[in-house]
């Protein structure tokens, strides 16, 4: 076999044919249209966005590129050779290489042996691993990427492991990378990193294709950047011709307020809090201490966002407000009522409302109806005797569906039919129209569009405006940003630092998320 | 709600149908493998159960004891849990009422007598499903292993007490029960004569109409739909799930405890040893057919019913274990091929023009 390093970042290439053109694309799953008609044009050596609410087809549209599946109807040429339809295998050996959004890595190999997984170099009939490191080296060295071949993956940051998937890519001789959503789990740092990589590779003669959510990042790295929306492109622009608030327009087909409006903040009334936590200690499934020591207090009618790189103890730290995590010890109120030891039911009937960070998971059962759905979490309301109150349920989910113009209007429809941003709002629209004093918004807005983005906020924004206190947890810098008045910063279990809105910004915090910084504040 | 009706019959009519179906397509082959016209020998099938009133009965008979095993693998299938014991519960539920049967004094009225031994019967094979429903709930021991292990301890702890202290001598039966007894259905409809369809399949039959109401319009079902769907959902949603996991092995238990009265209360009056005879287990069968919906789970045991008592109809002229293996057959294809069929149609009906 030939070596695969001479031909990733240098092969010769024809600059007339785009390295990409796949028009008319057509492609249903069952009763849905992935993509109608859909067009995408990538020339050579460039950084392609590809941008689109949820469900607009992008990842449709990039799996058939990558061979995953054959369209219905339209044709793909990759460098002017029309590929329409080809498997995966014959998308590879062509150089087209797919950056998956979750890794897929096999933790107890060392990074050298993961990237050679499938195209081991033989020795005399073993494995040689020496080659392999020597290869692996070499690679990193000509593309920029750089993490230690001989280090063990499950030892890796995540933003070295996504190094280590690019590199995967590049072994196998890509010459045209796709990355889905490649920063949804980086800290600002590592984001920085990798658009230096990415830039990198791209010099190196590579074409790279970015599907995103995130406008900045598509107004910082990209070149042209394509828009979609329910399976169609709807424009194709230059970038430096553009604006993010273009962009968003193309995306919903209206105007949208990005607007990062600075929260009012400033000095707040200071009588009981409406969220108390002290020194609350939380085990973790493999840190003893995921959550250590953490202290906080929230004003009603105040926003504390809590920053950081997901991971850091984030998610046990509001199992464990939620009641779905013991604590190990320290203690919690909720309106100056001690919680600690109450259960999940019992802390939502004294006021506690949660939306939770994966809603696929908790957040909705995704086979029950949108009226069942409603009321998940307190049908212990809707009953009469033992039997579910049905009249009940749908008449509060007529309610519910007509105030937060949940799409598609048919209550009895599962909640597994509707788009992301539409069961989002099913979990909104539950949490916020129960009785609450505080309540826990968990990524509130990941993966939804951007329309959805903005009811969402919009809603947050009231409920503190009602007096509620609201605790927020994103992996969204620029969301809890926008919206809180106190930001903490959680690395490593800790609350590092927690800063007043008008003293905070990325640059600050991204030290502290990254535990270069810290400075426990009372 | 017309949402609803057509769902229910996507999720219980539907595979049954399938089933029918591809039984109808294989069986045709099989029969044909041995050289017969398939058409005399479905008519000779058709005659010998649903077209006479004693394999009409024999059909009935059979039919609840498969409802029973089957809407209690379907019940805890519904709480995300596989109870392989319904075998060993059916047959606890029958020693139970046996039993019961037998210390009531001769001549308790049957009002008291019937609900006693049919509590016996329940309480029986929910005491049977309490112990791997404990066991995961507290310890998170895998009920697939421990009700499958259990199928062995309990068939023998029961042919134990029968044969050491209860049995008739010369036989591994208990003596006949004093009360408690299930009129035939002969006694009503005379044409049943001999079949033994009784008065159990009344009750079964509330049994299944209180299963769905459970199922589908209680809060408990609700919770426990949901425990089985997506546990963590559930517990975020202030379930604990590992009680609901318990007392959903106790009611599955006690479901197949009940069947066990419809060969010791109604059809022989005795517990005997090995009655069961895979009803137990051919109840993951119905389960898996009527896709775990009571509804389903009846037409699913009906249908399962109809080929045991057929293959004795066709013996004459195919061996009956041809039904055997039209049962792993249907087994198989409707796990494999009703999503297809719902997806199908689905299409079939968007093409159309229809809703949604």
């Amino acid at each position: 076999m030939s070596t695969p390093l001479s031909t990733p970042l240098s092969a010769p290439h024809d600059t007339k044919a785009p390295a990409v053109r796949m028009t008319g694309i057509d492609k249903r799953f069952g009763p849905v249209r992935a993509n109608r008609g859909a067009s995408l044009e990538v020339r050579q050596g460039e950084i392609h966005a590809l941008v689109g609410e949820n469900g607009a087809g992008k990842s449709t549209l990039m799996k058939m590129l990558a061979g995953m599946f054959a369209p219905d109807g339209g044709t793909i040429e990759v460098g002017g050779r029309d590929v329409t339809g080809w498997s995966t295998a014959q998308a590879i050996s062509a150089g087209v290489g797919m950056v998956h959004q979750h890794f897929m890595l096999v933790p107890t190999l060392t990074v050298a042996e993961n990237v050679v997984l499938g195209r081991e170099p033989v020795g005399v009939a073993t494995f040689d691993a020496a080659r392999a490191i020597r290869e692996v080296e070499s690679l990193c060295e000509q593309s920029g990427l750089h993490v230690p071949a001989d280090r063990l993956v499950a030892d890796l940051s995540v933003g070295e492991a996504q190094r280590v998937e690019i590199l995967k890519t590049l072994y196998r001789g890509a010459r045209i990378l796709l990355l889905d959503e490649p920063t949804a789990v980086l800290s600002p740092p590592e984001v920085a990193e990798l658009w230096k990589v990415l830039r990198r590779v791209r010099d190196g003669g590579a074409t790279i294709i970015l599907i995103t959510h995130k406008l900045d990042e598509v107004m910082h790295v990209t070149e042209h950047v394509t828009v979609m929306r329910q399976g169609e492109t709807v424009a194709r622009m230059a970038t430096r011709d553009t604006s993010p608030e273009g962009i968003a327009k193309a995306m919903v087909g209206r105007n949208v307020d990005l607007g990062v409006k600075v929260a009012h903040g400033g000095a707040r009334a200071m009588g009981a809090p409406a969220l108390e936590v002290k020194n609350l200690v939380v085990r973790g499934a493999r840190v003893e201490r995921a959550v250590n020591d953490v202290s906080f207090a929230i004003q009603p009618g105040e926003i504390l966002g809590i920053a950081g790189v997901e991971g850091n103890g984030q998610t046990e730290l509001l199992e464990a407000l939620a009641g779905l995590r013991p604590a190990v010890s320290g203690a919690m109120s909720l309106g100056g009522f001690d919680i600690t030891a109450l259960s999940v039911r019992d802390r939502g009937d004294v006021g506690l409302s949660h939306i939770p960070e994966d809603r696929h998971r908790r957040g909705l059962i995704l086979d029950y109806t949108i009226a069942d759905n409603l009321i998940l979490g307190q049908q212990h309301r809707f009953t009469s005797g033992a039997a579910i109150d049905v009249a009940a349920v749908m008449a509060h989910a007529q309610a519910k569906i007509t105030e937060y113009d949940i799409r598609p209007t048919e209550p009895l429809l599962a909640a597994r039919t509707l788009s992301g941003g539409n069961q989002q709002k099913v979990v909104i629209a539950r949490e916020m129209s129960r009785q609450f004093v505080a309540l826990l918004a968990a990524q509130p807005t990941r993966g939804v569009d951007v329309g959805a983005i903005e009811f969402i906020h919009g809603e947050l924004r009231n409920a503190r405006e009602a007096g509620k206190a609201i605790l927020l947890v994103s992996a969204e810098l620029r969301e809890v940003l926008s919206l809180s008045d106190r930001i903490a910063v959680m690395y490593g279990g800790k609350i590092v630092t927690v800063l007043n809105r008008a003293d905070a910004s990325e640059e600050i915090l991204g030290p502290f998320m990254t535990g270069a910084r810290r400075e426990v504040t009372a | 709600m017309n949402a609803n009706v057509k769902r229910t019959i996507e999720e219980a009519v539907l595979p049954p149908l399938v089933a029918l179906v591809v039984a109808l397509i294989v069986g045709d082959l099989l029969i044909l493998a041995y050289g017969q016209a398939p058409s005399a020998v479905w008519r000779l099938l058709v005659d010998g159960t649903w077209g006479n009133a004693y394999g009409f009965g024999q059909v009935l008979y059979k039919a609840t004891t498969l409802t029973c095993t089957g809407l209690a693998v379907a019940m805890s299938l519904r709480a995300g849990l596989f109870n392989i014991g319904a075998e060993g519960q059916l047959a606890a539920g029958g020693f139970g009422a046996g039993v019961a049967g037998l210390a009531l004094p001769a001549g308790t009225p049957a009002f008291l007598a019937v609900p006693i031994c049919v509590m016996a019967a329940m309480l029986c094979g929910g005491l049977v499903g309490a112990v791997p429903g404990a066991l995961r709930a507290k310890f998170g021991a895998h009920e697939v292993i421990v009700t499958i292990m259990l199928n062995f301890i309990v068939l023998a702890l029961l042919n134990y007490f029968v044969s050491a202290k209860l049995h008739v001598p010369e036989t591994l039966h208990t003596p006949e029960v004093h009360a408690g007894a299930m009129p035939r259905l002969s006694n009503l409809i005379g044409a049943f004569h001999g079949s033994a369809a009784n008065w159990t399949i009344v009750i079964v039959a509330l049994a299944a109409v209180a299963a769905w109401w459970f199922l589908f319009k209680t809060r408990a079902g609700y919770e426990l739909r949901a425990v089985g769907l997506q546990p963590d959902a559930a517990e975020y949603a202030g379930v604990k799930v590992g009680i609901t996991w318990r007392n959903a092995l106790i009611v599955s238990g006690a479901l197949a405890g009940l069947g066990g009265i419809n060969f010791v209360l109604g059809y022989k009056g005795y517990y005997e040893d090995g009655f069961t005879g895979g009803a137990g287990f051919l109840g993951i069968a119905v389960a898996l057919v009527g896709r775990n919906h009571p509804l389903g789970v009846v037409l699913a045991a009906l249908f399962f019913a109809t080929l045991s008592q057929g293959g004795l109809a066709i013996n004459a002229m195919v061996p009956k274990q041809i039904v055997e293996a039209l049962q792993g057959i249907v087994i198989i294809a409707v796990a494999t091929s009703v999503p297809e069929v719902r997806r199908i149609l689905r299409n079939a009906v968007s093409k159309s023009g229809g809703q949604n």
